[in-house]
């Protein structure tokens, strides 16, 4: 099941292993809004309404515990809160969960059926499921599915959030959260700092820090005024743009480093030309399946530019504290002496393997190609998984008649983001920015295709022309942030966030299209 | 558990070889370090053995057998290089060399001298044709050649995107392409063999410029494309120039930047620039296959502005 993803736009290359799956009588099923190019291929797609996902995975589990089609065994060896789970669901038959997903009852009982049943069967998600307000209930739903059929610690089955980034896995791996030290060790874990106080000589501070959501809010409370910006650009790709400028202009000091001329970057202070890590630096990135991979410097980095390590040396030299003359590599080196799980990928393991998936614990190891494996062990090693019920809460701005249209927000093929990266090559397949609209929703406005509309939500308005796509349903507009130079879309999305991730409700304003 | 494979046993070049089951001659070649040429055989792509360059004689069979799709079997006895074997291969390099120009081909020559093949004997090569001809020719239609040229598949080079030239003149219909663009990888379908025999080509539907039809411009065609027929334009303006140089060149592996799916490139660098980025068959992410964004999306790392 590919649940709020369109792969085939956003993960080629991982679609190509779906189709070889598909080709070989795997059945797919896409969950998505939209009829995406994914859902082309899918033998079933659920068009789900907006926001509508954990009712859907309720509505699933409801079918699967009334037919009898639950993993009894593993529930019994493996799970805690089962019962309330159980209790949960129930109130989610088919008649009330098609009133609220807006799929059809006989849709629901065989995606159902499929999933629990599979010999192996697999949840892929990306932003559908994690840019809502109730992001981490729309994972716990699903996780609460591999729980309830035992699709999860198996060759084949499982639960995998595709990862959007090239090494946004690595990032949060490596101590790129508020909360973690590398290896996601709890840096709140009086025992676990001393080992890396130890190994630094300094202190490091014993409280869990902000995540972005949380530093915007302390920059709105005037708590923090000074911003170190490494290779983003959130004056572009924040939700409520209006809101991110300003916050970011009341700074006292902003610095920015980055490879490109950003709007962020234009903001700053103070701009460090950094290096394209990819094809000017050496290191590591961390794929979507934990596969740690080497990244090689190709090409010699333009003008003044330097590496990354070599200007985060320099600044905390100017700080007090010096780091020494690391390279990539020594960098690397001090993390795995630090995180456990990567302890036996060394630079010379991962080129002879061609990668490796973490946890690998030590240089025997080869590597983990699926996790939780524990699970099934007898007795279970660790913690029992437990159930997590979540109730169905609709997006945070309902339509009215003032904003009666949903828009949500993906990419497309050849773009990614906010067009930094891809608006330089000269894709022939790259469309200007339009606001796409079901071709019901065209009439009723009066519209023809291509004609310049004005798109109002609550927060700001923005002008692009209209483009008809069949694969929306009437009430629901899409808009990508590739081209906000063009059209600047996150002047139109709500900065409503789950309080757990963090995470913006991209996916779901609500907008009014006006004719000029 | 699946029961341990089966081993088949077989005798290549009067060497007796024990091979999995299901392997093909290729394999048990390739295994014994026998070398047999192939054209239209990859490793990331079902074989399609429409070449004939890799067939070997095999003792019982009434023709020969191409190595890169018959699967071995018990008691085979094969010949991969005898008289028959190199007459074969002789006609088939010459009937390519003379009809395309296979200049590109990395082994053409070197197998031409070894077979000692003469595609020139057909004649001096007929003019090129001229643009959208032999897209409109049709089968029957042919007025019959003087015989004092040999016939060929030249025409102009199709320039209609900024990514990659299709130089069909350099086109052998080993299919690959086609592949690449279908089942065996991208399942997009954008291209296909138009036409009948010597009118046979690669086409688009109804012959539109790429831009128009159903490609995404991931490249996978031009990774697979054994003998230059479609080429990076990078690469092709270089070529054009003179300024190619693969003295200078110099390929690096690395991970591709964008999205989380990890996919290994290949960047072919010249001067400082990329002048071509590919993924090795053999990595387990990509089977050397990618899509529009790390094949062609790297231009800001030269000051690709946004437009």
């Amino acid at each position: 099941m590919l649940w709020g993803s369109n792969a085939r736009e956003t993960h080629p290359i991982f679609f190509h292993h779906v189709l070889k799956a598909v080709r070989k009588g795997a059945r797919l099923y896409v969950v998505d809004p939209r009829r995406t190019p994914s859902a082309e291929w899918a033998e079933g797609w659920l068009q789900v309404e907006v926001g509508a996902d954990v009712a859907l995975a309720n509505g699933i589990a409801h079918v699967i515990l009334a037919e009898g089609l639950e993993h009894r065994e593993f529930i019994d060896h493996a799970t805690e809160n089962f019962a309330a789970y159980r209790e949960l669901v129930q109130r989610y038959d088919l008649a009330r969960t098609s009133r609220l997903t807006c799929i059809a009852q006989e849709m629901i009982q065989r995606v159902a059926r499929d999933f629990a049943k599979a010999e192996r069967a697999m949840i892929c998600w990306t932003l559908g499921i994690t840019e809502h307000h109730n992001a981490v209930d729309n994972v716990l739903s699903l996780i609460n599915l591999g729980l309830l059929t035992g699709h999860v610690g198996r060759w084949g089955s499982g639960l995998n959030p595709l990862r959007g980034q090239n090494n946004v896995q690595g990032g949060g791996d490596s101590g790129a959260l508020p909360h973690k030290l590398p290896g996601f060790q709890d840096v709140e874990d009086d025992a676990i700092r001393a080992r890396y106080d130890a190994l630094w000589g300094r202190k490091v501070p014993p409280k869990k820090g902000w995540h972005l959501t949380e530093m915007f809010e302390a920059m709105e409370h005037g708590q923090l005024t000074a911003l170190l910006v490494l290779g983003e650009n959130p004056a572009q790709s924040e939700a409520d743009a209006t809101r991110c400028r300003r916050l970011l202009e009341g700074l006292e000091f902003l610095l920015v480093q980055d490879i490109f001329r950003t709007r962020t970057a234009e903001m700053a202070d103070v701009v460090l030309p950094g290096s394209a890590s990819f094809c000017e630096a050496e290191g590591t990135v961390t794929n979507s399946e934990r596969r740690v991979q080497r990244v090689r410097r190709s090409i010699e980095p333009p003008g003044n530019a330097k590496d990354d390590i070599e200007i985060l040396r320099a600044l905390s030299k100017r700080l007090g504290y010096d780091l020494g003359l690391p390279n990539a590599e020594a960098a690397w080196d001090e993390l795995r002496l630090l995180s456990p799980m990567h302890h036996g990928m060394s630079y010379a393991r991962i080129e002879a393997l061609g990668g490796i998936q973490w946890p690998c614990p030590d240089e025997a190891h080869p590597g983990s190609p699926f996790l939780h494996g524990r699970l099934w062990e007898r007795p279970v090693r660790g913690a029992r998984a437990g159930f997590h019920p979540a109730e169905d809460v609709p997006p945070v701005e309902q339509l009215d008649d003032e904003f009666p249209l949903r828009l949500t927000t993906g990419r497309r093929l050849d773009s990614y983001n906010t067009g930094v990266q891809s608006g330089g090559y000269a894709s022939p397949r790259r469309a200007k920015e339009t606001i796409d609209l079901s071709p019901a929703d065209m009439r009723a406005l009066g519209l023809a295709d291509g004609e310049r509309v004005r798109v109002v939500s609550r927060r700001g308005a923005v002008e692009a022309p209209a483009r008809a796509d069949r694969g929306l349903k009437q009430g629901l507009v899409f808009m990508t942030l590739h081209f906000p130079e063009q059209v600047d879309v996150n002047l139109l999305t709500i900065d409503a966030t789950d309080p757990r991730s963090g995470t913006a409700e991209f996916k779901a304003a609500a907008v009014r299209v006006e004719k000029l | 558990m699946s029961d341990a494979q089966r081993t088949i046993e077989l005798e290549i070049d009067g060497r007796k070889t024990q091979v999995p089951e299901g392997a093909t001659l290729l394999q048990a070649c390739q295994a014994l370090s026998i070398d047999v040429p192939t054209f239209c055989w990859a490793a990331n792509l079902t074989p399609v053995n429409v070449c004939r360059i890799c067939v070997v004689e095999l003792e019982g069979a009434r023709t020969l057998v191409p190595a890169c799709s018959r699967k071995a079997e018990a008691g085979m006895v094969v010949k991969t290089e005898s008289e028959r074997v190199k007459l074969s291969r002789k006609l088939v390099l010459e009937l390519l060399g003379s009809s395309v120009d296979m200049s590109l081909a990395p082994e053409f020559r070197s197998l031409a001298t070894k077979y000692d093949a003469h595609p020139e004997r057909f004649g001096p090569r007929a003019p090129r044709a001229p643009s959208g001809e032999r897209e409109s020719a049709h089968a029957g239609h042919h007025h019959v050649d003087d015989g004092a040229h040999a016939a060929n598949v030249a025409q102009p080079m199709k320039v209609d995107n900024d990514l990659f030239v299709r130089d069909y003149e350099k086109c052998m219909l080993c299919y690959k392409c086609v592949e690449a663009c279908g089942t065996d990888a991208q399942n997009t379908f954008a291209i296909a063999i138009a036409g009948r025999g010597f009118d046979a080509r690669i086409a688009t539907e109804l012959e539109t410029p790429l831009p128009d039809s159903a490609c995404v411009f991931c490249g996978n065609c031009v990774g697979v494309c054994p003998t230059g027929a479609l080429m990076f334009k990078a690469e092709s303006d270089l070529r054009d120039t003179g300024a190619w140089d693969e003295s200078k060149q110099k390929v690096t592996d690395t991970i591709c930047p964008y999205c989380g799916v990890g996919c290994q490139l290949s960047m072919r660098v010249q001067d400082n620039k990329i002048v071509r980025v590919t993924s090795p068959a053999d990595h387990s992410v990509t089977a050397g296959h990618l899509c529009i964004k790390g094949r062609f999306g790297w231009s800001f790392v030269e000051g690709g502005k946004p437009k």
